[in-house]
């Protein structure tokens, strides 16, 4: 930290001191307060902490934190130290205290919030961005995602040393990366199409087929990728197949594994030895975390938005095995429960269903219109009491499943 | 019927293809779907079943012609460059502006609300034409007007109190021949105090996405327009509805329009 001016060192030592504080005190991880304390000592402290290091942005919808843990990962192959928001502090503050927190960490690993990735981007002269999917979400607080598109798109187009690392799969990803000047195309796939069937250039409807997509009227098409995840394989930039064989399940992880390894081969770090540390991550910030409870066997599955929720279904047991699904409608959650109405529930027919949270009942309207039985239940115990089976999934949206983790945490 | 749009080339969700079916028509899903605006298409197909009226859903998408004998036509909400593209091509099109003069029902939303008007704001604020069966104007506001809302309908539609979300920055100005639908109790509506807009058979609210699911009324008085009146349903099939709509009448505070 040697090199840092007077006020960003006095606002690093400050603002650690209060992150320090507040894990003492119980009032969270630490990983926000530390960075908005520095902040208002030293407005430029994310600019002059990122200085001289090599830095990573990640932002998308879905999966910047586990993608984050995963570049993580597949990085310490380096065997250098790196900063990294693994918590999901993905705006300023936590950017800022994780590069403070890890002072001479020569690499890091930053997931971004989508509206602060240009921001955040001039401020870090991030060597490369991570650009996973882009679709609607949390709309009530959330900018407009082709709004997001185009602020991103013109953010890149003047990123110079910066290797764009973009999901070619999805159209609103395409164009906003096309404008950059370096970019790495990787076909990681695209499951949630409802936000992409029109052309982000000229809004003709976009046709689609197994090599990707292209518009009917401009020449806007799927770029040419140097990666392509196909199934459960990844097709390197070498032209060599590797088996993405993960503890993480579901083919959404599978796409977020391929980014990270385009993201390490930036850095010099070889597929083959980036997949074997992948395969060592098995829950990231409570996800996917597996729970006994009376004698069940609880899986959390975290879900936030119409796409998530299509790679949760995606992961979930065969039936019959239960699915419990909760949802609240906080700050946090986007108060606006419409979104349930974009999530095809149709696949859940043939298993048990329960419905909770403070939003229970938007749930049960939502699944009875598409004729999936289901019943009311109080919360999570009173799920897994019903259940006669060993096992029970569980998808809730952010702050339903702070709630459940929380629970299950105290009552273990 | 898949969870999106029909892919290109268009597929009729014909789940009963006799030529009495009430014809709904999805217009534009690619373009004007938001958020949860699906929910609309299927409260109607539900309730109309339940009465036993056969039901055939189209969905129209912006790069096809819009069908001019339906009977009830849905619009939902959109960003400003995807609702800027949806008036050029339903204009060019004409067939949606042919279908409400032959006196089909028009149940647009949000985004789609504006652009029955002469004109709406565009991503800077410009006007942009809108289709002009719908006399109505609107332009885009100071703020915008995020969160629950709740509105009385006029009394001649005989609906229930409306409650709903709205998130949207436009003001909205009715001109001769248009009422409002409703008078607003919480939230901002057109921003005069009134809330969207009714003439003949023409509605357009900026409650946004699934209006219909927590206000069955006004799904009810879509369906009488075209089907005549309706038996009421039985109470189980109405239990889940009436629960949610009770619970969120009761959690917005009435009165801080």
């Amino acid at each position: 930290m040697g090199k840092l001016p007077l006020r960003a060192r006095l606002a690093t030592t400050i603002g650690g001191a209060a992150g320090r504080m507040s894990r003492l005190a119980g009032r969270g991880d630490g990983s926000v307060i530390g960075g908005v304390i520095g902040l208002r000592v030293e407005p430029d402290l994310l600019a002059l902490l990122a200085a001289g290091r090599r830095v990573v942005l990640v932002t998308g919808t879905n999966g910047k934190t586990t993608t984050t843990r995963l570049i993580t990962a597949a990085l310490g192959v380096l065997g250098q130290e790196i900063a990294s928001n693994a918590f999901g502090a993905n705006m300023e503050a936590g950017l800022t205290a994780a590069l403070g927190q890890a002072p001479e960490a020569p690499l890091a690993v930053l997931e971004t919030d989508e509206k602060y990735l240009p921001t955040v981007l001039a401020a870090t002269r991030a060597r490369v961005v991570a650009l996973l999917n882009l679709s609607r979400d949390q709309m009530d607080r959330a900018a407009e995602i082709w709004m997001v598109a185009r602020r991103w798109r013109e953010a890149l187009a003047s990123a110079t040393n910066c290797t764009v690392v973009a999901n070619a799969d999805d159209p609103l990803i395409a164009w906003a990366a096309a404008a950059a000047p370096d970019v790495i195309w990787v076909a990681a796939g695209q499951r949630w199409h409802e936000d992409s069937w029109c052309c982000p250039q000229c809004g003709s409807h976009l046709s689609r087929d197994e090599l990707g997509w292209r518009c009917g009227e401009c020449e806007f098409t799927r770029p040419p990728a140097r990666w392509v995840l196909d199934g459960s394989s990844v097709i390197d930039s070498t032209g060599r197949v590797h088996e993405v064989s993960l503890s993480l399940p579901g083919q959404a992880n599978r796409s977020n594994a391929v980014i990270a390894l385009a993201v390490s081969e930036v850095f010099g770090v070889e597929p083959a030895q980036a997949l074997a540390r992948l395969r060592d991550v098995a829950s990231v910030a409570g996800r996917y975390t597996q729970v006994e409870r009376h004698g069940r066997q609880v899986r959390l599955l975290l879900a936030k938005n119409p796409a998530g929720w299509l790679e949760a279904f995606d992961v979930l047991d065969e039936p019959p095995v239960p699915v419990l699904l909760s949802v609240n409608a906080r700050e946090p959650d986007g108060r606006d429960t419409s979104w349930l109405w974009d999530v095809d529930y149709r696949v859940l027919r043939g298993r048990p269903v329960f419905v909770a949270g403070e939003r229970g009942l938007d749930l049960a309207v939502r699944l009875e219109a598409d004729q999936v039985p289901f019943e009311l239940v109080e919360g999570v115990d009173d799920a897994v009491d019903r259940v006669s089976g060993g096992r029970l999934d569980v998808i809730a949206n952010y702050t339903a499943f702070q709630q459940i983790r929380v629970f299950l945490g105290r009552a273990a | 019927m898949a969870a999106g749009p029909p892919p290109a080339g268009g597929t009729y969700a014909r789940n009963s293809p006799g030529p009495s079916a009430l014809r709904l028509v999805w217009v534009y899903p690619d373009l004007l779907s938001t958020y949860g605006d699906r929910g609309n298409l299927l409260v109607l197909e539900r309730r109309a079943r339940l009465r036993g009226i056969d039901v055939e859903s189209v969905l129209v998408n912006a790069d096809q012609p819009v069908p001019r004998q339906g009977d009830i036509y849905l619009m939902g909400g959109g960003e400003d460059l995807p609702q800027i593209l949806a008036a050029r091509r339903l204009r060019a099109d004409g067939g949606l502006a042919a279908a409400a003069e032959g006196g089909a029902v028009v149940f647009a939303v949000c985004a789609g609300y504006q652009l029955l008007g002469t004109e709406f704001g565009g991503e800077e604020g410009q006007p942009v034409p809108g289709l002009e069966i719908l006399n109505i104007r609107s332009v885009r506001g100071q703020r915008r007007g995020v969160g629950e809302i709740l509105a009385d309908v006029s009394p001649a539609l005989g609906v229930p109190r409306l409650t709903g979300f709205e998130n949207h920055q436009g003001v909205t100005e009715l001109g001769p021949g248009v009422a409002a639908l409703a008078k607003v109790v919480t939230g901002v509506g057109n921003g005069d105090g009134t809330e969207g807009a009714c003439a003949g058979r023409m509605i357009g609210t900026y409650l946004h996405g699934p209006v219909l699911v927590r206000n069955p009324g006004l799904a009810d008085l879509l369906l009488t327009w075209t089907a005549g009146p309706l038996p009421a349903l039985r109470a189980g099939d109405e239990e889940w509805t009436q629960r949610l709509r009770e619970q969120r009448l009761a959690a917005v505070p009435a009165g801080s329009a």
